[in-house]
C-alpha cells in the first residue's frame, strides 16, 4: 500500500507546486482534526464526568448540550485577554502557541490507517519523544512568565514531572521498538500484522504498556498526576494568569495532548489500525476485517482516552514529592529490568507468534 | 506567662534563618483571601523555602460581621437567627447551644419531644455537616467526584431539613424553650427511609476515598497533632478526639437526650490528618446510630413550652453553656445586667478558631500540598472563626 506520505514524498521530487498543494491539505487537515478533537474530548470529558458524578452535564445548548464546547469557545474568544503588568510579556504570549505546537506536530506522524499519515520520518519514535519534551516548554514559560509565585510553582514542578515521566515512557516505547526493530511508526504497526505487541512480547509487553500510561498520564499533567495545575493547591497553577483564548490554547493543548498519548500508546502496543484477530475463529476475524482501519484506531484511541478520563476522574492527586518518588523508585527499575528482559527474549526469537 | 504580641508586619519582615543548607531563597506567600482551600475568605501567609511550608500566620478576620455586637441590640430569640450565620454547617446546633444556655438561665424546663427532636435534628445536621467535610476533603486532594457524591447526599438530608424546618442552611430552628414548628407526620418515616439509605453510602464512601492507596499516602502519617498540644491550643471535636482525647460533650456533660442513647466516642491513635479523618467517617455511622435509636421513641408533648412573642429578661449575672457541634465546643457566654431584654455582652467561643491555630503548630516542616490536606482534615468553616 502506497502511504498519502509516500506519495507526497513521491511528487515533492516530480513537482514542487503539488508537493506544496500536499503541504497546504496536511496543514488544514491536521487544524481540522486539532478543532474537532477539541471540541470532541471536552464535550466527552465533561459527559464522562458527568456520569461519574451522578449528573448531567452540559444539557442546554444543542441537543444534549453537544454545541457546548462551541458556546465555550466563542465566550472565551470574546473574553478581554489579560497581561499582568509585570509580567515577561513576549513570553507570556508565546508559551500558550508553544504548548500547543508541541503536541499538534506529533499528529503529524501518526498513522491513522495504512494510507493516512501525513508524514512517516524512520525516526518516527525518535520525534514523538523528542517534540513531547518540548511542550513541556510551554508550561514552564506560561508559569514563569506571568510573574506569578503559584504559577511559577506550577511550572517548576511541571518540568520535574515532565523530565522525569520521559525516562519511563522512553524506556517502555525502547521495549517495542527493540522488537519490531524499526523506529519508524508506520513500520511498528506494520509488525503487528501476526499479533500486537502488548500480548506478543511475551509478558514484557503488558509491563511496559502499564508503565508507558502511567508515565503518560504524567506526562499529560492529568490526575492523579496535575500537581502543575493542582486547583485546590496552586488555584489553577501555571495558567492561573491566563484568560481568554490564551487559556484556551492551555486546555486544548491538554485534550490534544491526551490524544497523542493514546494514539501512540495504540500505534506501539495495540497494533495501531490494525483489526483485532483470535486465530482459529474465521467466522470472527472476517466481521472484524469488515470494519475500516482507520475506525480501528479511533475505537483504541478512544478506549484509551476513556481509561484516562476514568483516571482523572477517580483518584485524588499525588504530593509531589510521592510523584517523584513514583517514578525514580518504582517505575524506572522496573523500567530497566523489564528493558533487560526484553532484550534477553529478543536475543532468543522467544516470541508468542513467531512470524 | 503572656506572649508578646506581634503584628502581621512585624513578623513578615523577620524571616526565619533556618535550615538554609542549600541556600535557596525563602519567600513569602499569600494563600487567600481568595483560594479554593480557604473555602471562604481566610488568609495564610506563608514563609516557603520552595515547596516546603517554613512559617504559617493566619489573618482571619475577612468575613467578620460583628455578630456578638450585634447580639447586644437582639433579644435572645433573636439572636438565634444570627447563630446561623457563624457556623452555617452547624446551624441547628448553634441554635441550640444559645438555647441551652438561656433556658438555663431563665429557668425554663423543656420536655421530653423538644429534646428528642432537638437530638434528633442535631445529628442529622452533624452527618450533612461531615458529608459535606468529606466531599471537600476529597475535592481538596484531587477527587472532585467524591464532592459530587457528598452534595448528591446532603441534599437528600437537606430536603428533610427542608420540609420541617423550611430552610436548608439557616435553620433559625431550635430556640429558647422550644422548636420553631413541630415535626410532620410523615418526617419519622422519612428519617428512617434515609437511615436506610445512608448505611451502604458510608460503605461507599470507604470505598472510592477511604480505601484509595493516593489518599492513604496523602493523609497517613501527615501533619501530626500530639494530644498536648492539642489540648494546649483548645482544640476541641474532631480534631482532639483525633488526637486521641475521648472529650466529647455528648458523653460528659450529656445534653438533650443523648443520655438515653447508646453511642461510642470515637477516637484517633496517632492525631495524623487520617486518624482525624477516620473519627468523622466513624462519627457519621455513630450519628446514625444514634438517630436510629431516637425515631421511634420520641415522646409526646407540645413542641415548645414557652409562649409566642412572649420576651426573655434573664437575672443578673454571668452565664455560660457549650454543646458539642460538628466541628467541636461551640461555648456560650452571656452577661445579662437583669433588666433588659438584650444581653449585656454575648460571647462564642466557636470551635473553628481554636482549631485554625492548629495550623501554625503543624504545617512548618511540611509541603504545600500537606498543607492543604492538614487544613482539610481540620475542617474549618471560616464565618465561625470570624463572627
Amino acid at each position: 500500500m502506497v502511504t498519502v506520505a509516500q506519495r507526497a514524498a513521491g511528487v515533492l521530487e516530480s513537482n514542487i507546486w503539488l508537493s506544496l498543494w500536499f503541504m497546504l491539505i496536511a496543514l488544514v487537515a491536521i487544524g481540522a482534526l486539532v478543532a474537532f478533537l477539541g471540541m470532541g474530548l471536552i464535550y466527552a470529558e465533561r459527559k464522562i464526568a458527568a456520569r461519574f458524578q451522578c449528573r448531567l452535564g452540559p444539557m442546554r445548548v444543542g441537543p444534549h448540550g453537544i454545541l457546548q464546547t462551541v458556546a465555550d469557545t466563542i465566550k472565551l474568544l470574546l473574553k478581554e485577554d489579560i497581561i499582568p503588568a509585570q509580567s515577561d510579556k513576549i513570553m507570556h504570549l508565546v508559551a500558550p502557541f508553544l504548548a500547543l505546537s508541541a503536541t499538534v506536530l506529533i499528529l503529524a506522524v501518526v498513522p491513522y490507517s495504512p494510507i493516512l499519515q501525513v508524514a512517516n520520518p524512520n525516526i518516527g519514535i525518535l520525534y514523538v519523544t523528542a517534540i513531547s519534551g518540548l511542550s513541556v516548554m510551554g508550561i514552564l514559560l506560561g508559569g514563569w512568565s506571568s510573574n506569578n509565585k503559584w504559577s511559577l510553582i506550577g511550572g517548576m514542578r511541571s518540568a520535574a514531572q515532565v523530565i522525569s515521566y520521559e525516562i519511563s515512557a522512553t524506556l517502555a516505547v525502547l521495549v517495542v521498538v527493540m522488537f519490531s526493530g524499526t523506529l519508524s511508526l508506520a513500520g511498528i504497526v506494520q509488525s503487528q500484522q501476526a499479533g500486537w505487541w502488548l500480548w506478543r512480547m511475551h509478558g514484557v509487553g503488558i509491563i511496559s504498556f502499564l508503565i508507558f500510561i502511567i508515565a503518560s498520564t504524567a506526562e499529560i499533567n492529568r490526575t492523579p498526576f496535575d500537581i502543575a495545575e493542582g486547583e485546590s493547591e496552586l488555584t489553577g497553577g501555571f495558567h492561573t494568569e491566563y484568560s481568554g483564548l490564551r487559556f484556551a490554547f492551555f486546555f486544548l493543548a491538554e485534550f490534544i495532548n491526551m490524544f497523542v498519548a493514546s494514539a501512540i500508546a495504540v500505534t506501539i502496543f495495540l497494533g495501531g489500525w490494525m483489526p483485532f484477530y483470535i486465530g482459529g475463529f474465521e467466522h470472527f476475524n472476517r466481521v472484524m476485517t469488515i470494519i475500516p482501519p482507520s475506525m480501528w484506531f479511533a475505537g483504541k484511541t478512544a478506549f484509551l482516552i476513556f481509561i484516562f478520563m476514568w483516571f482523572r476522574w477517580t483518584f485524588p492527586r499525588l504530593r509531589v514529592d510521592q510523584l517523584m518518588r513514583l517514578e525514580w523508585k518504582i517505575l524506572m527499575p522496573i523500567g530497566f529490568i523489564n528493558l533487560i528482559a526484553a532484550a534477553v527474549i529478543v536475543i532468543q526469537k522467544f516470541y508468542f507468534f513467531p512470524e | 506567662m503572656t506572649a508578646a504580641i506581634k503584628t502581621l508586619d512585624e513578623l513578615l519582615t523577620s524571616p526565619t534563618e533556618t535550615n538554609r543548607s542549600l541556600s535557596t531563597e525563602e519567600y513569602f506567600l499569600n494563600m487567600g483571601p481568595q483560594h479554593p482551600i480557604a473555602h471562604g475568605s481566610l488568609k495564610l501567609v506563608l514563609l516557603m523555602d520552595g515547596e516546603t511550608v517554613r512559617k504559617v500566620i493566619p489573618v482571619p478576620g475577612f468575613v467578620h460581621r460583628g455578630i456578638e455586637k450585634m447580639c447586644e441590640h437582639l433579644g435572645y430569640r433573636q439572636i438565634i437567627h444570627l447563630t446561623d450565620r457563624m457556623d452555617y454547617l452547624s446551624a441547628l446546633m448553634n441554635n441550640w447551644a444559645v438555647s441551652k444556655t438561656v433556658e438555663k438561665a431563665a429557668g425554663i424546663e423543656t420536655n421530653g419531644r423538644i429534646e428528642t427532636i432537638r437530638t434528633i435534628m442535631a445529628e442529622l445536621q452533624r452527618l450533612q455537616s461531615h458529608v459535606l467535610w468529606w466531599g471537600v476533603l476529597g475535592m481538596d486532594l484531587g477527587a472532585f467526584t467524591a464532592f459530587m457524591y457528598a452534595f448528591r447526599d446532603r441534599e437528600i438530608i437537606g430536603e428533610i431539613f427542608e420540609e420541617t424546618i423550611g430552610a436548608r442552611l439557616t435553620m433559625n430552628y431550635i430556640q429558647p424553650g422550644g422548636l420553631m414548628y413541630d415535626i410532620l407526620p410523615d418526617f419519622v418515616s422519612k428519617v428512617k427511609k434515609l437511615i436506610a439509605y445512608l448505611k451502604p453510602i458510608i460503605e461507599e464512601y470507604d470505598t472510592l476515598l477511604s480505601g484509595n492507596v493516593i489518599t492513604q499516602e496523602r493523609l497517613r502519617n501527615i501533619g501530626i497533632l500530639k494530644a498536648e498540644k492539642a489540648i494546649g491550643l483548645g482544640c476541641t471535636g474532631p480534631v482532639l478526639r483525633g488526637s486521641g482525647i475521648p472529650y466529647d460533650l455528648r458523653k460528659l456533660e450529656p445534653y438533650g437526650a443523648y443520655d438515653k442513647v447508646d453511642f461510642d466516642v470515637v477516637i484517633g491513635t496517632k492525631g495524623d490528618c487520617w486518624d482525624r479523618y477516620y473519627v468523622r467517617i466513624e462519627e457519621m455511622r455513630q450519628s446514625l446510630k444514634i438517630i436510629e435509636q431516637l425515631i421511634d421513641n420520641i415522646p409526646e408533648g407540645p413542641h415548645s413550652v414557652a409562649k409566642i412573642n412572649y420576651k426573655i429578661v434573664l437575672p443578673e449575672g454571668t452565664y455560660y453553656g457549650q454543646i458539642e457541634t460538628a466541628r467541636g465546643v461551640l461555648g456560650v457566654f452571656i452577661v445579662s445586667d437583669g433588666k433588659n431584654e438584650t444581653p449585656y455582652r454575648m460571647h462564642f467561643r466557636s470551635p473553628s478558631f481554636n482549631n485554625l491555630w492548629t495550623v501554625t503548630q503543624i504545617v512548618p516542616g511540611w509541603r504545600i500540598a500537606d498543607l492543604i490536606a492538614i487544613q482539610s482534615s481540620l475542617d474549618l468553616v471560616i464565618p465561625d472563626i470570624d463572627r
